[in-house]
């Protein structure tokens, strides 16, 4: 059994620098198996930089990668028969069909001729392209180019999939449908590590990681996550949203304040007290009559507080 | 080395050509319109240069020569001038090349054996000055003697006999053609591989090509092969023009044509390779192919001889394929040589093929730093 036992990754201290920028900086990570492992931050906070290093494809400038038990990027060859990589800019050959990017990965994978034939049925027929094989991969739609990029990146059913914001320029349907194939791979046993900045998708994984500026916020499931914004959340329904919105940013410990049709959204900072008495006193004393009420928090809660603190620390839930 | 990945890549490369329409006909219509235009458009063996004659003495003989040197064809006459001094101004206005002055005592100078007749050539350009020397050449005593005594009653002696072997005709296509299978495979291959690499960077293959356990040899190997195919129907294409167009010889082995011509392949190829490994785009790519070319064409002996070039340049030439290409096939087809007799040029051949390989695979990183 590899060294790293139930977990697929583990990464500790992982630093990436170009020039004087600092891409990724220290960040901890642990990847249990066969879970769905989303990786969320704003453009730029060193997302791609991150699983590009996960893959030795980038060499870390410190730290310590363990991927499936072998060191990386030293091993970084022997893992490469292992996973799979969707980049996050479609990298399959557009002026070759569709069962010819199929065939060609099989062969770079070099898989025994009878079960390439057969692992390229199946995928035909699973991913939908039986009508399609013999149209060229640079005509297909966007969400049809992503699902074939998919199944070349699993044609020799690799344990570990990394996946770079794949669905960033797809319709919200084939993002879904997109999904479902994710989650039939974690239950056939993969580990997937995907990248993200919709919260929708986040909300859908085993466990999510927050990225911002390169260093880690947050990491948990994402019920972890949101239990520790319990009680930091309000909705304030007032008749007047815009002026209320003044006096609550007036008052101390408040991270973010968004409007949602006629009612507000308060995020606020930890350890500061009765947030909901707090705010409730400061818009009395601005003369805002409103209502003000605790809510649960969600992920897009989350990502607020972990990404809008100039001294991000981690915030470690787990 | 994993045979079944170096297949995927040359099939793909195969099919990715055959979509690729506009570099198919290069592969094609490059070597026909080249050989065509350098075929019949290159002749260093200029004929019907635009001639000024002002002849002052004007007298029988001095037409005779006058008439004589228009026979041999190197010159047609466009203009008539009084002096010599006309004959430089038309010179220096480009009316024409040659000046043709003779002289009023022509008949005297005739006699006495001094200089009779004056040519002025365009000097400007080298293979002008070079085909008006053959007018110096004509024997003035035999032509004049036509209808005439001889002037003296020895026949002009010739010291030093020239024997022009392989190509008495001197026609320019017999040594031009051999040399074009060499210009044009360099031209096309060293840029087809030169954008191979950049091209699957460009289009952003390259991160999943480097993430997936294919070898960089696999990788350079599957690359080159395709286009060593196209670089013999190429090769093909302008011996079967060459033979039933211009005539040229293969007087040596044909298949010895071939080993040469793959061994020229080769190093482009790789040469190419080498390009793309160091290229950041396909622009830059054809820059640098470019970069490689011209000195290929001015100093590997197409175009001018290596014999006449410094030492600099010929050791610079020494280093170009194409310089040991066309010793290679020229000597073969021409002179019907054996590639054995010639192995120290396709020696260098192989010596360059293997350390541009190898210089372009440790070069390709499967890294993205």
């Amino acid at each position: 059994m590899s060294a790293g036992g139930e977990l697929a990754i583990r990464a500790q201290g992982l630093t990436r620098r170009f020039g004087a920028l600092v891409a990724v900086d220290r960040v901890d990570l642990a990847v249990p198996r066969r879970a769905v492992h989303g990786f969320l931050g704003p453009n730029g906070s060193g997302k791609s930089t991150t699983i590009r290093m996960l893959c030795g494809l980038l060499t870390p400038s410190a730290g310590t990668i363990d991927v499936l038990g072998l060191s990386i990027p030293a091993q970084a060859e022997a893992l490469r028969k292992r996973i799979g990589y969707m980049t996050q800019r479609f990298s399959l050959f557009e002026d070759l069909s569709v069962r010819e990017n199929l065939e060609f990965m099989a062969d770079i994978q070099a898989l025994p001729r009878a079960r390439a034939r057969g692992r390229i049925a199946e995928l035909l027929d699973e991913y939908r392209f039986v009508d399609r094989q013999r149209q060229l991969a640079g005509t297909l739609s966007g969400g049809q180019k992503q699902r074939l990029a998919l199944a070349c990146a699993i044609i020799h059913e690799p344990e570990l999939l990394f996946l770079d914001e794949p669905t960033s320029a797809v319709d919200p349907e084939s993002r879904r449908d997109f999904w479902e194939k994710l989650f039939e791979l974690a239950d056939k046993g993969t580990t997937l590590l995907v990248s993200t900045h919709y919260m929708d998708e986040a909300e859908r994984c085993h466990r999510i990681a927050i990225l911002d500026h390169g260093a880690l916020v947050a990491d948990g499931t994402p019920a972890e996550l949101t239990a520790r914004l319990d009680g930091r959340t309000l909705l304030v329904t007032t008749a007047e949203p815009r002026r209320a919105q003044q006096a609550i940013l007036g008052a101390d410990g408040v991270i973010s304040v968004a409007q949602i049709g006629n009612s507000l959204r308060v995020l606020t900072a930890a350890g500061a007290g009765d947030a909901c008495s707090r705010i409730a006193g400061a818009l009395a004393r601005a003369g805002q009559p409103a209502e003000v009420e605790s809510v649960r928090a969600s992920l897009e809660d989350v990502f607020v507080a972990a990404t809008q603190r100039a001294d991000a620390k981690p915030e470690r839930v787990a | 080395m994993n045979l079944r990945r170096l297949w995927a890549i040359v099939l793909k490369e195969l099919r990715q050509l055959r979509r690729d329409r506009i570099t198919l006909a290069m592969i094609l219509l490059v070597p026909i319109v080249q050989l065509i235009l350098f075929g019949y458009a290159i002749n260093l063996n200029l004929r019907g240069l635009a001639a000024g004659i002002a002849d002052q003495a004007n007298t029988a003989g001095s037409r005779v020569v006058v008439m004589d040197m228009i026979a041999t064809g190197v010159i047609a006459p466009v203009a008539e001038a009084r002096t010599p001094e006309e004959l430089v101004a038309m010179l220096r206005r480009g009316d024409i090349n040659v000046g043709i002055a003779i002289p009023p005592d022509f008949e005297r100078r005739k006699a006495d054996g001094s200089e009779a007749v004056q040519v002025m050539v365009d000097g400007s350009d080298t293979s002008v000055q070079g085909a008006a020397a053959q007018l110096a050449q004509l024997p003035l005593a035999s032509i004049v003697g036509i209808g005439e005594a001889p002037l003296a009653s020895t026949p002009p002696t010739r010291p030093v006999s020239v024997v022009a072997f392989y190509n008495p005709e001197r026609r320019s296509a017999v040594n031009i053609v051999p040399g074009l299978i060499g210009v044009i495979l360099t031209m096309t291959l060293v840029l087809f591989t030169a954008v191979a690499i950049v091209r699957e960077r460009e289009r952003g293959n390259m991160e999943l090509l480097i993430a997936t356990p294919l070898s960089r040899s696999e990788l350079m190997l599957g690359k080159v092969l395709p286009y060593v195919v196209i670089g013999f129907v190429q090769t093909s294409v302008i011996l079967a023009l060459g033979v039933f167009l211009f005539a040229v010889p293969i007087r040596g082995s044909l298949l010895e044509v071939y080993v040469a011509s793959g061994l020229l392949i080769l190093a482009n190829l790789t040469l190419g390779l080498l390009i793309s490994t160091r290229a950041r785009s396909q622009f830059q790519a054809m820059q640098m192919t470019f970069f490689v070319f011209l000195p290929s064409i001015l100093l590997s002996g197409f175009m001018f001889p290596y014999a006449g070039m410094p030492a600099l340049a010929q050791w610079f030439a020494e280093v170009l394929p194409l310089t040991h290409f066309l010793r290679l096939v020229r000597g073969i087809m021409l002179r019907g040589a054996s590639l054995a007799e010639l192995w120290l040029d396709a020696i260098a051949l192989l010596v360059f093929t293997a350390v541009m390989m190898s210089a372009a695979i440790l070069r390709f990183r499967k890294r993205l730093d």
